[in-house]
């Protein structure tokens, strides 16, 4: 399955803006954030779908991840 | 006494009379400063249904105890007056390096009555004090105002001012200082435009005396610390400014798009924080003694100035369905210019491009500047003719309330209260859409941030789409809100301090023993004095709701889709919790629990 990958503010930094992750395997929110090696305490806002989402939330096909860190207000 | 000057300076405008006055302390401990005391003093003053716009109003210029003092972001003050886009009390909240020069100069604050009979500005330096002749400047924007003045007035002296908005009173007009800095809402910039009052300019020498200076140097490194320490202050505002919540907003599916018509904006990215970052800042841009720093200072085609924030990126981009950044910061250039409110003038062109959109505004009413969604000079060309009041622009200068209902729908106007919603659809965010409704000032997202724990997940994450409690996190974030707006701090510290810190820091500067309980009842009292005032003025329960569209129209696509605000389920609630009647009027005994 493909998942896309957005990330946000401070976390572009040596990760882009945008990415697809491929896998053969189940996966979660939080195999997300390792392999792209996000600390969860870095992470303020985690949305599959514009939704949020536990860190133990099974992906399907054509999700999409949004990853911010703690960053704003206004 | 500690932390406020102790003098207020009265300026009548008619007969020329100026006067200092000493500060009941007494009287300004119970609302604290800037928004509460000046709220408390004006509604002592002034008729809740006085004229905004007539002689009989007054405009009050408001600093807090803190303003000012050795600690961190003690820079804000208010301009507190009557509001003549909404009718209700405003109290509208700027920062720059203004209010803590009015401090030195030795006022807590500044009140202006009548009206001069000729284009004026006041100078103050410390004693002295003059109201002189503004020929030479009335007419003229702001950035040429401040330069002219600054030539004449004491070296070193901070400008206030309004640009041609104010002065042809329209009633989204913005009182500016320090050239970029904003007390944009409420259009308080049109009643100094009624009082022929072009501008105070301000020159002190004293210091603020604080109670106790090596408590507070202790308190003011603690606080230092947790601003330092915290992502939103210490990492997100000064990195991107308030426009990282772009893609925050959009992500989240509650971002309003062409007048609320849409809540995702498939072009965010390119008028995001980070395009901005990347692309135009040129520096960071604080407000005095700040380490946040989340203000802009930007360059695009060879023009440089403040900005833009969030509310101000939303308003003249996915709102009008504009992408092209670079004219959504010359956009906001031309507002801080003339000396317009950001978020109503660009949710006032979207107003206007529904109707147009709709066929109510016809395309020989536009002069050759097609008010269609998307169309990126239209937001430059537009915010020209409102502050100049040119062709349409003329009735658009009076606000997206009074543009739609002179086409007989009034409901196409995204506003509450007459005042312009900001830049976050309440559809998919229910606490905020009970904020909104119930807000003292109108459709405001500042006075109430639920933002904050419904999407960024501070102080904790709530979810966003459900009711529940909903009612009591209102009332807690209204309150301290109007706390911290009456100290002269900034409301951004917030994400990183809660009341027990607030009362620490406000102690050792005042020599008060206040706990964390005792503010946020100042909080309680003063918002409930803005509602008794509203209440007088004629601004009844029933506007405590939102746009037609907003209780309806469930949100057409994205992860909000389906939401409407479910208000009537909440504001029940709310009553109650704040101890009003089920119509929503404070009883006798809250008034008498609160002492006003």
């Amino acid at each position: 399955m493909e998942i896309t990958v957005k990330f946000f503010a401070t976390l572009r930094e040596g990760r882009g803006k945008i990415t697809t992750y491929v896998t053969e395997d189940s996966v979660t929110t939080k195999d997300i954030l390792d392999y792209y090696e996000i600390n969860v305490e870095d992470v303020s806002i985690l949305y599959v779908n514009g939704l949020d989402a536990a860190l133990d939330k099974k992906l399907e096909h054509g999700d999409i991840v949004s990853i911010f860190p703690p960053v704003g207000g206004g | 006494m500690f932390g406020y000057a102790g003098k207020i300076l009265r300026i009548n405008l008619t007969t020329k009379e100026v006067k200092v006055e000493p500060l009941d302390e007494k009287e300004a401990k119970k609302f604290i400063g800037g928004r509460g005391l000046g709220t408390k003093i004006f509604y002592d003053e002034v008729s809740p249904q006085v004229d905004a716009l007539s002689e009989e109003n007054k405009v009050l210029f408001v600093t807090g105890p803190l303003t000012g003092t050795p600690t961190v972001t003690t820079a804000r003050y208010m301009v507190v007056t009557k509001s003549p886009l909404s009718d209700t009390i405003a109290s509208s909240n700027s920062g720059g390096y203004w209010a803590p020069e009015l401090k030195f100069a030795g006022y807590d604050m500044v009140i202006v009555e009548g009206k001069a009979e000729n284009p004026s500005y006041i100078m103050i330096e410390n004693d002295k004090v003059e109201i002189r002749d503004a020929a030479h400047i009335w007419g003229k924007v702001v950035s040429e105002t401040t330069k002219i003045l600054e030539k004449e007035v004491p070296e070193k002296s901070r400008v206030l001012a309004i640009g041609p908005a104010g002065e042809k009173l329209s009633k989204i007009a913005a009182v500016m200082n320090d050239v970029s800095r904003a007390a944009g809402r409420s259009g308080v910039g049109a009643v100094l435009g009624s009082k022929n009052l072009k501008a105070i300019t301000v020159r002190g020498t004293n210091k603020v005396k604080v109670a106790d200076e090596e408590g507070l140097k202790e308190a003011h490194l603690e606080m230092l610390k947790r601003i330092r320490e915290n992502g939103v202050t210490g990492e997100g505002l000064p990195a991107y400014g308030t426009a990282v919540l772009v893609n925050i907003i959009n992500e989240t599916g509650v971002f309003p798009t062409k007048n609320f018509q849409l809540s995702q904006f498939g072009q965010a990215e390119d008028v995001s924080g980070e395009t901005l970052a990347e692309k135009y800042l040129v520096k960071k841009d604080p407000c005095y003694r700040c380490p946040i720093a989340c203000g802009r200072y930007t360059k695009v085609d060879d023009i440089e100035g403040g900005g833009p924030e969030y509310e101000t990126i939303w308003a003249f981009s996915a709102d009008c369905g504009v992408a092209d950044m670079p004219s959504v910061i010359k956009a906001n250039y031309w507002c801080n210019e003339l000396g317009l409110d950001t978020i109503s003038a660009g949710a006032t062109i979207a107003a206007a491009m529904e109707l147009y959109q709709r066929g109510y505004i016809k395309e020989e009413d536009t002069d050759g500047m097609p008010l269609e969604f998307g169309n990126s000079e239209a937001i430059i060309e537009w915010t020209k003719r409102m502050g100049n009041r040119e062709g349409l622009g003329d009735k658009m200068a009076e606000g997206s309330y009074r543009l739609a209902e002179s086409y007989g729908v009034p409901e196409l106007s995204m506003s509450v209260k007459k005042l312009e919603l900001p830049a976050y659809d309440p559809r998919g965010i229910q606490g905020q859409g009970l904020q909104y409704a119930t807000s003292n000032r109108g459709g405001c997202h500042v006075r109430g941030y639920l933002i904050s724990p419904e999407i960024l997940g501070e102080p904790e994450k709530i979810d966003r789409l459900t009711i529940d409690g909903k009612a009591t996190w209102a009332k807690i974030f209204q309150d301290l809100t109007a706390l911290i707006d009456s100290t002269g701090l900034c409301l951004f510290t917030s994400f990183a301090m809660g009341a027990d810190e607030y009362a620490r820091i406000i102690n050792k500067v005042m020599g008060t023993e206040w706990s964390a309980d005792d503010i946020l009842q100042a909080g309680e009292r003063i918002w409930n004095l803005e509602r008794l005032f509203n209440l007088e003025a004629g601004v009844d329960p029933s506007q405590d709701t939102l746009p037609k569209r907003l209780l309806e129209d469930g949100i057409s696509e994205g992860p909000s889709k389906g939401h409407v605000t479910r208000l009537s389920e909440m504001l029940p609630e709310y009553y109650e919790i704040r101890g009003w009647s089920k119509e929503g009027i404070p009883t006798d005994a809250k008034k008498k629990e609160l002492g006003i």
